[in-house]
């Protein structure tokens, strides 16, 4: 764990480095009229709850009348100066009552048949994973100084060499290792450009999602012409555990893809990682100082070699769930933005792997949802789709202003 | 690039500078034929033969046409051509100019795609209602609307920017995938627009636009979809771009914006309500493209191509091939519209090479196109008599240092 060198970091507000006592601290610093506007969330969202299986109620009235008590919150807080807080909640009461209000409206069976939990549950953590993994490449490429625009060209190509790896070595391992060192060498593609020759990182980025388009397309056109990948392509297993009578929960997580369960394993361990070790601790240095990092002995070009190149194998890792865990195919340009969610995702979690995952399962759940709500619309199917997207639109207005990158994020290094 | 500044110009449009003030038109060409010379490659890996086929592509673009030995049915053949390229070279002048312009602030317009969508849907929904009026205002009805439609969907992006911060590379990009899933949604069956003509009832596809919304063709046959006089908007569209950032006021805080923002707002420009002007004008350009699509060849909106449609994405590469200048862009879109014809299903002999893989090629292109200006070093590097010089001067400069 923390040498004598990091010790000073973890104890900079003078507290012991402990998780519960820093936990502690940082509740006690919350205000309380932030309190009663997160409360007023609270209730913005019951308010809708209520109103959804398994409570069903069928009358609108409790609904408002915990959506009026919320605005009254948020009020308060307002007026104690806590902003974002209160105009959250005023958000979240106003879009509850109104979700109570279809909800009351829509049909019984309509609503059992949309809102089951468990399965939006499983639905939300499958359309999460390659987000979460194209966020864990992009908080350890960004943690270290490189913006990496290109995570949805990575993802792509880990997509497409996934599903050909796995073809032609018949067995999903080989997909996942040939797929992850495609990635690899896009990611180190990308550190080339941006790291050695200093190129503009969003412009590269930009070359890198192009050129993983055609690579792809001209491979896949390549390999298997207008058939499409074969039908018999190897597939990454479903982990079954016997956790099906947990209420709640247990139906939704009793049967997922391995890569599921691995990308949540990335979260923790990147996390450890960054904020509990050296190492970790000498990549955020670069990111954030390069010059002092480099002052004082470490290598900010070598650092970020590693954190770019890893960066593509993570993005690769979600594309190859993408095509031989989750669709069981390789389409061209399959990826369609995802890598893209989770750069917002990266921007949305504050540059930290475990808001990321929050923010990705927060894309999931509206992905998951955006597949079961055409019951009520068949013509508003399509426009459905675009949830995710508006909600990342959304999300990166709302909340994202404060949140900072890293300093010396996007500002490639020279020595002197 | 040690001469460019210190750490504090970081914007994207201060390090683009280096790559513009690297010389002439020598480098565009440079940058333009070492992505040839690759492209190439891929193709001989492919097991097609490069030269072939790029001459095939050539002949496909009808611009063969300007060489004056080309006769007989050879000439009307690369007329029609020709027609094509530059039909499609059209709304890529205008997508390459919403591109650059946004870079020449700073900002980095990946929303070229979105905008250009929602200016065909705005242009196709006036082209189709309003039976009756005249011609002339018929055209400059969906003109104005399509343009604005996208201006409207570009300024949400710089509204967003200029007042939370949000970062304007994500946001465009999930404004492209909205229009996408709007437009899909607009021209369903049983969507709000969706034809009403009993042949299209199985068709997800707009109504036809009125004859009088469309676009007059002044070179070949109307039947066979000759050019429209779109171009000649587009170009018009180029000159202004020219005037605007470099005659007018607003041309000079936009670059100042672009500059450095912090040094522009210290001298009194806003650097937020830049960012909305330039998105604005950025959307309004990218929707004109769209426009001019609809109401010069297609004449109606299908949910097929708004899918397949990359026209805005286009427009990246054309804006940082041509420099982000006016000239430049046009040079830049005719290239990528000659591209893009040589290489269509239509036009490439599939015994030369298969087009399905030439579309990918003309990716690959791009890729490699945008990732040699993103690192002004190294085409500069490339150039021998900047190489000498640089290395006579980086001893001086790090004992400056």
């Amino acid at each position: 764990m923390s040498t004598t060198r990091d010790a000073p970091a973890a104890t900079a507000a003078g507290m012991p480095p402990t998780r519960g006592s820093r936990l502690r601290a940082r509740l006690a610093r919350v205000s309380r009229a932030a309190w009663l506007g997160w409360a007023g969330v609270a209730l913005g969202v019951l308010a809708f709850y209520i109103t959804l299986p398994p409570l069903l109620l069928r009358t609108i009235v409790p609904s408002l009348v915990l959506a009026a008590a919320g605005i009254g919150l948020a009020v308060v807080a307002l007026r104690a100066g806590e902003k974002r807080v209160g105009w959250g909640a005023v958000v979240a009461c106003v879009a509850g009552a109104f979700g109570a209000y279809g909800a009351v409206r829509s049909g019984e069976a309509n609503l059992e048949r949309v809102v089951v939990w468990s399965a939006l549950l499983a639905a939300a953590l499958r359309y999460a994973t390659p987000l979460t993994f194209a966020a864990l490449g992009g908080v350890t490429s960004e943690r270290s100084g490189v913006v990496n625009i290109g995570l949805e060209g990575m993802m792509l190509t880990g997509a497409f060499f996934g599903a050909w790896g796995a073809d032609i070595t018949s067995s999903w391992v080989g997909g996942v290792v040939i797929g992850l060192a495609a990635g690899a060498v896009m990611g180190l593609l990308h550190a080339v450009f941006s790291v050695t020759l200093r190129a503009d990182q969003i412009v590269s980025g930009t070359a890198i999602n192009f050129l993983a388009l055609g690579i792809t397309g001209f491979l896949f056109v390549k390999a298997y012409g207008t058939e499409g990948t074969p039908d018999d392509l190897p597939e990454i297993p479903n982990v079954e555990l016997p956790i099906g009578w947990i209420p709640f929960i247990g139906e939704g997580l009793e049967q997922l893809n391995l890569l599921v369960w691995v990308s949540l394993i990335c979260v923790a361990a990147l996390s450890l990682f960054l904020f509990r070790t050296p190492r970790g601790l000498r990549l955020r240095s670069v990111g954030e100082h390069p010059l002092a990092a480099d002052t004082a002995g470490i290598s900010p070009i070598r650092l970020r070699y590693y954190a770019v190149t890893a960066s593509g194998a993570f993005a690769a890792l979600g594309g190859v769930f993408l095509s031989i865990g989750f669709v069981h195919s390789f389409s061209q340009n399959m990826t369609a933005g995802q890598g893209f969610i989770g750069l917002a995702a990266v921007i949305f979690g504050k540059w930290k792997p475990g808001g990321a995952l929050a923010a990705a399962l927060l894309f999931g759940f509206s992905s998951a949802l955006a597949q079961r709500l055409p019951v009520f619309s068949p013509t508003g199917a399509v426009l459905f789709q675009a949830l995710p997207y508006v909600l990342t639109l959304i999300a990166l207005a709302g909340l994202v202003g404060r949140s900072r990158p890293p300093a010396a994020d996007g500002i490639p290094y020279e020595r002197h | 690039m040690s001469d460019e500044g210190g750490p504090g110009t970081i914007t994207v449009a201060s390090r683009l500078a280096g790559f513009m003030r690297g010389g002439g038109v020598l480098i565009p060409l440079v940058t333009a034929f070492l992505a040839f010379l690759v492209g190439g490659l891929v193709v001989a890996a492919a097991g097609a033969n490069p030269i072939d086929t790029y001459e095939a592509i050539f002949e496909g673009s009808g611009l063969n046409w300007l060489f004056p030995w080309v006769t007989g049915d050879d000439r009307t053949l690369a007329a029609l051509n020709l027609q094509q390229t530059l039909i499609l070279t059209t709304p890529l002048i205008l997508t390459g100019l919403a591109v650059a312009f946004a870079f020449r602030a700073g900002l980095f317009n990946i929303g070229g795609q979105g905008q250009y969508l929602v200016g065909t849907f705005a242009a196709v929904y006036v082209g189709s209602s309003l039976e009756g009026t005249p011609a002339f205002l018929h055209v400059v009805l969906a003109i104005v609307a399509g343009s604005l439609a996208g201006a409207l969907w570009a300024g949400i992006a710089g509204l967003l920017k200029a007042t939370t911060g949000a970062n304007e590379v994500v946001s465009t990009i999930m404004l492209n995938w909205t229009a996408v899933y709007l437009g899909s949604y607009l021209f369903t069956l049983g969507g709000p627009l969706h034809s009403d003509d009993p042949a299209a009832a199985s068709i997800p596809v707009s109504p036809d636009i009125h004859e009088s919304a469309r676009l007059p063709v002044f070179w070949g046959d109307p039947e066979l979809q000759g050019l429209h006089i779109g171009i000649f908007i587009a170009l018009v569209a180029a000159i202004l771009f020219w005037v605007l950032l470099n005659r007018s006021v607003t041309g000079y805080e936009v670059r100042a914006v672009g500059f450095n923002p912090d040094a522009a707002e210290y001298a009194g420009i806003s650097a937020g309500r830049n960012y909305v002007k330039v998105m604005l004008i950025c959307g309004l350009l990218a929707g004109l493209a769209g426009t001019l699509d609809v109401l010069g060849w297609q004449f109606r909106v299908a949910t097929n191509d708004i899918q397949v449609s990359q026209t805005g994405y286009y427009g990246i590469a054309v804006a940082l091939l041509g420099r982000n200048t006016a000239f430049g862009t046009v040079a830049a879109a005719l290239l990528f519209g000659a591209l893009l014809n040589g290489t269509s299903v239509r036009n490439l002999d599939p015994a030369v090479f298969d087009p399905q893989l030439a579309t990918n090629l003309t990716w690959i292109i791009q890729g490699l196109i945008v990732l040699f200006v993103s690192a002004p070093v190294l085409i500069t590097y490339l150039s021998p008599g900047r190489l000498r010089r640089r290395f006579r001067r980086r001893p001086a400069e790090a004992r400056a240092g």
